[in-house]
Parts: structure tokens; sequence; C-alpha cells
């Protein structure tokens, strides 16, 4: 099993993306994937400056994988998947079954995204036939799940799992982020901008609740499952997907599979993994 | 225009086509269908018996398997796609690939309509199911400008059904996970969205504590009109700031009876009301609003105008007791 980093899900200024990835491009991760997937309104980085990235991470010796929206609703956001399905170089994270559709009519190969619905051995066989390589669980389901599903029979395509990050929940056609600073969602000034891990809402009991991203809603806990990496290596997991909130993710996925890996549970009063049991997803089990 | 009303138990079902549904839909008395509550749905004999009803009446009825089948359960779903089958349904409504599959390949004569849970929202999602499938119909999540619907709308290779009227679900339905993030349990994977046994209300002074699961979705005044407790219309407080507000949506139901010319024009064939869950007295009285608003805008297309006495009935049933546009109108989102 080894370290993945999964898209950014924020909104940050384009010089603050590019330090990111360049340290990403130093580091041991071998799985990157790499672009917009939230909201069409961010335009900080053009697809141009996304295949620019792509190339400097190959060269760093990355995988990479160019990830796609998640919502597609207007026909100018399907007319640019369709241009990111054919860039010619990298596979693609499919986030919605118009993605899927757009890579299998090319015959191209491609990654399912965990927020293409996935419950089951059948689907994901059917997912496989049309090209799918390998595909990241649904946030919501278990260990036991994926126990049943890969104990049938090695599957002949990879397995992901969300294993350290901000969950994402949902997804709306209503800008949270925008409507709470009063503004519409066409004339939004990419007010995303100044939420860099998000907008935290909490109950009126002060529990941290959710994660407003743009038209995504987060959890505002952060999924911890790196003391079941041996677990899920036994089970048949591929890759441990880290989901960027900062430049620190980049040092805790190198981390993750060290030999003498520490400290990796030092801040643990936000993490949660009741997913993973089977149980409510912001529950925290030891 | 198809009218399609929702049918919880029979009774809902009697007064819905009584009323002038064109066509009803309904589940199984299981965990097959994402209105999975006790007390709702039916079972294979009360279903032949809804089939055999609506026939008589010349009206159609559609069976709803639409959560998504469990590893080493999926014997589960596929006997409600063979029951459906031996039972005369006229479609199913069905969300997940491999019922699909298998809806399609065992049934091939079988109407398919694809479900809102698989959140297809584009050309190449409608496109998919169809060249794989040879889906009929697809139900449209609430996530589409009315624009979007139009422009979809010309180019789908599908009919094209969308939500009229009721509780409004703001997230693109199939992938929202704020009820098991909560809960443990999604329509997805439980069959139902905030299920009941993890809801309690709690009076505190002139309060009313809203809880799922123990987590405090909302406080508000005992008299205060309150929908379903459900997590995206809860009051929350941004970090930083003081004043609880809805920060996703209040309480509210979609009501789009002023958009029933757009949408005609755009060659919607079907106007869905949510509300399985629901009383026959719900159903009466939205069903019959509908109906004639279906009927004036038949007769009289050009001068349709939405009467103030039916967004009247229609608010009485909402929740919060108020109702939007949702989606469909750019400002909302």
């Amino acid at each position: 099993m080894k370290a993945s980093l999964g898209p950014l899900l924020y909104c940050w200024p384009k010089e603050k993306v590019m330090e990111f990835y360049t340290s990403v491009a130093d580091s041991s991760i071998p799985l990157v994937y790499l672009g917009e997937t939230i909201c069409s309104r961010r335009r900080e980085l053009k697809f141009s400056d996304y295949m620019e990235l792509a190339n400097i991470l190959r060269e760093s010796g990355k995988e990479v994988v160019i990830s796609t929206l998640a919502l597609l609703e207007a026909p100018s956001e399907y007319t640019e998947l369709k241009k990111q399905v054919d860039n010619g170089e990298f596979i693609i994270e499919a986030n919605d079954m118009g993605a899927v559709q757009a890579a299998k009519e090319k015959g191209l190969p491609f990654v399912c995204g965990p927020t293409v619905n996935n419950y089951n051995l059948a689907s994901l066989k059917k997912l496989h036939a049309w090209g799918m390589q390998r595909f990241v669980m649904p946030v919501e389901l278990s260990k036991n799940w994926l126990n049943a599903v890969l104990s049938v029979e090695k599957p002949g395509f990879e397995v992901e799992v969300l294993g350290h990050g901000y969950l994402p929940l949902a997804l709306s056609a209503r800008c949270f982020t925008a409507r709470h600073q009063g503004l519409a969602k066409d004339k939004c000034q990419t007010i995303c901008l100044s939420n860099p891990k998000g907008l935290l809402a909490q109950t009126q009991e002060s529990q941290p609740l959710l994660r407003l991203n743009g038209i995504q809603t987060q959890s505002a806990a952060c999924i911890d499952l790196s003391p079941e990496i041996d677990e899920m290596a036994k089970i048949g997991v591929d890759y441990f997907r880290v989901s960027p909130s900062g430049m620190q993710c980049i040092a805790l996925a190198e981390q993750l599979f060290e030999a003498n890996r520490a400290g990796h549970a030092a801040n643990t009063e936000d993490h949660c993994n009741g997913y993973w049991y089977q149980e409510a997803g912001f529950n925290r089990l030891d | 225009m198809e009218l399609l009303c929702p049918a919880g138990n029979l009774a809902s079902l009697k007064t819905a086509l009584n009323a002038g549904a064109d066509a009803v839909y309904l589940g199984l008395k299981d965990d097959t269908n994402a209105r999975s509550f006790a007390g709702l749905n039916f079972t294979p004999k009360k279903l032949l018996e809804a089939v055999q009803f609506t026939k008589k009446q010349g009206k159609k009825i559609f069976l709803t398997i639409n959560t998504f089948p469990k590893p080493g359960e999926e014997k589960r779903w596929y006997e409600a796609v063979d029951i459906a089958a031996n039972t005369g349904i006229d479609a199913l409504i069905v969300a997940d690939l491999s019922l699909l599959d298998y809806a399609h390949s065992r049934y091939p004569h079988l109407p398919l309509h694809l479900s809102v849970q698989a959140s297809a929202t584009n050309l190449g999602a409608l496109q998919l199911y169809k060249e794989e499938f040879n889906i009929e119909r697809a139900v449209l999540p609430r996530v589409l400008s009315m624009k979007q619907v139009r422009d979809l709308a010309k180019v789908t290779p599908v009919d094209l059904e969308v939500f009229a009227f009721g509780s409004l679900c703001i997230m693109a339905e199939g992938r929202c996970h704020l009820s098991s993030y909560v809960t443990g349990q999604s329509p997805n994977t439980g069959g139902s969205c905030s299920p009941a046994k993890h809801v309690r209300w709690q009076e505190e002074g002139a309060d009313r504590l809203t809880r799922l699961n123990e987590v405090l979705i909302d406080k508000s005044g005992i008299d205060e009109q309150m929908g379903y407790p459900v997590v995206c219309k809860g009051r929350y407080i941004t970090e930083g700031g003081t004043a609880p507000s809805h920060l996703l949506e209040s309480p509210t139901s979609l009501n789009t009876l002023s958009l029933l010319p757009e949408l005609a024009k755009a060659n919607v064939v079907s106007l869905k009301i949510e509300g399985r869950q629901r009383s026959p007295a719900y159903v009466e009285q939205v069903t019959k609003v509908w109906r004639n608003a279906i009927d004036t805008y038949l007769r009289d297309p050009q001068n349709y105008q939405t009467q103030a006495e039916w967004d009247r009935a229609l608010s009485k049933v909402s929740e919060g007791q108020t109702t939007t546009l949702g989606a469909y109108e750019r400002t909302w989102q």
C-alpha cells in the first residue's frame, strides 16, 4: 500500500497552489490527483496551468491523475470536462457519471472518484468493464463493506480509501460560502479564497459539525485512518488518500509509510473514523 | 404532461388517483427504497392490489427500487425487481448500476426510469444510462436551474421528469452523506434520511431543542413552525460568528406552480410530487391543486397564471409553511 494525494478541494490563490505542488514534486508521494472538483467559477488556475503542473509532477516521477468536477450542470461544464478527458497524456478521476461516459466514449481508462456511487461488486465490475482502473471508496462505506467486496475474488482494479482529511459529504446547486457573505453565486468574487480550509459551522452547543466549501459541504472533523494502515493493507487497499488542507499534509503523507512512523496521531481532538466502523461518520472510536 | 403522485400506502394511492393523478409511485416494505419508514410501503400482496386498482382506473404505477444493494444481500434487491416484473408494474425507478443491469438484461421490456438517487444532471450521464440500460426516463436532481433544465431537455436522449412540489432536498440526491455522518444511516445505505429513531425533541424553557443522534441541529421557539429535522435545515454558528442561522437552508418546500408553462415548453414529460411519507390528506390536497393547475394550463396555455388559492393550499402542507423555487431559480443558488 502507498500514499496518494487527493485533489485540492479548496480555493487557494494561484501562487499558493504553485508553491504547494512544487513541494509535492519534491516529496516521496507516488500518486497525485490534480484539478478543480468543486466549482467551475474558481478560475485561479486554468486548464493549461494544471497541465503544466501535471508535467512537472510527472517529471518528478509521480503518477498524475486529472481530477474533474463532481457536479456537472451547465453544458459549458460538460464541454470543459471533455477537454480534460482529451488531454492526451494523463488519465482522469471521474467524479460524476458524466465523466465516466466521456472517458468510456473515448476508450480511455479512468479512476472513479469518491462521489460516484459504488455500493457493490457488480456495479464496480460494470465500471471496470467500461475502463475503471481504480476506485476510491465512497466515504460513507466501511471496513466491513470493503472486506465483503474484496474477499469474493481479487478485483481487476485498484482500491483507494480516503484515509486523512475533511470528508466530502454533499454537493448542492447553492453556494453556501457566497450566500453567507451575502453575495449572489453568479457574482461571488471568488469569495472561497477567504476560506482556505472552508468555513466551519458549529451547533448552538459549540460542537463543530460541518465545513462549508462553496457548493460542497464537508465534515468539520478530519478523518484519520492512519492507525488502520496495516488492516487496510491486509484487506487489499492499494492507496491511502490524504486530502490536502495545508502544506503540512505533504509531510503527513510521506510519513504514513515510514518504518518508524510517529506523531501521526499527535493532534487528534477533531478526528473521526466512524464510517470505517460502520457507525455515524463523525464518531471517533479508539 | 404527467402528474405523478406519491403513495406511501393503499389509502394514499386511492386518494391520489381519485384526486387526479395520472400515475403513482410506491415502494416495497423494506430497505430497497429510500423511504423505508415504519408503517409505510407495500408488501408484495398489497402491491398486487395496488397494481390492479391503478390499472382498473387506466392509470400508471411505478415501483421505486432506488437504494443501493449491499454486498452479500443483493438478492433482496433482485427479488424486488422480479416481483415488479411479475406484478405488471409499468416502470421501475432504479439508481444502482448493477440493478439497472439486472433489470435490463432479465426484463428488457420493463421500462426503466433513472431514479433521482443516481444523480444524473448532464448529457453524458444520461447518454451512459441510455446506451447501457436503455432507460426510458430520468428524474432530475433538484440542483439544476430552469435554464439548465431547458438546455438539457433540448439534447437529452431520454424523457425527463422533474420534482414539482414537496420537501426540498438541497443537495445532489444520492450523493449526500449528511444523514450518515450524523446518524450512520443515509438514504443510500439505510433507506432513509434522518431516521426517526435518531430524532429527539426536548423542551427547555421557551425553547424547543431538536436533536439528531444527540447533535443539536436546531433551537427554536415552542410555537415556531418546524420541518422534519434534517442536517441541511438546521441552525448553526460559523467560526467567529455569534448568531445562529440557517447556513444551508431553512425549512421550506419546493413549489413550482409558477414554472408550469416553462416546464411544459421544455417538454418535461412528468411532474413529480414528493412525499411518500406524508398522509393521504396531504396527497389529496396537493394532487387536487396540481391537477387543477395542469388542466388550467392545458386549456389555455397563453393565459396561465398561478392562482393565489392554489399557493395558499400548498403552503398549508409545506414545511415551515413556506415555499421556494429552489435551484430552478438562479438567485436561490
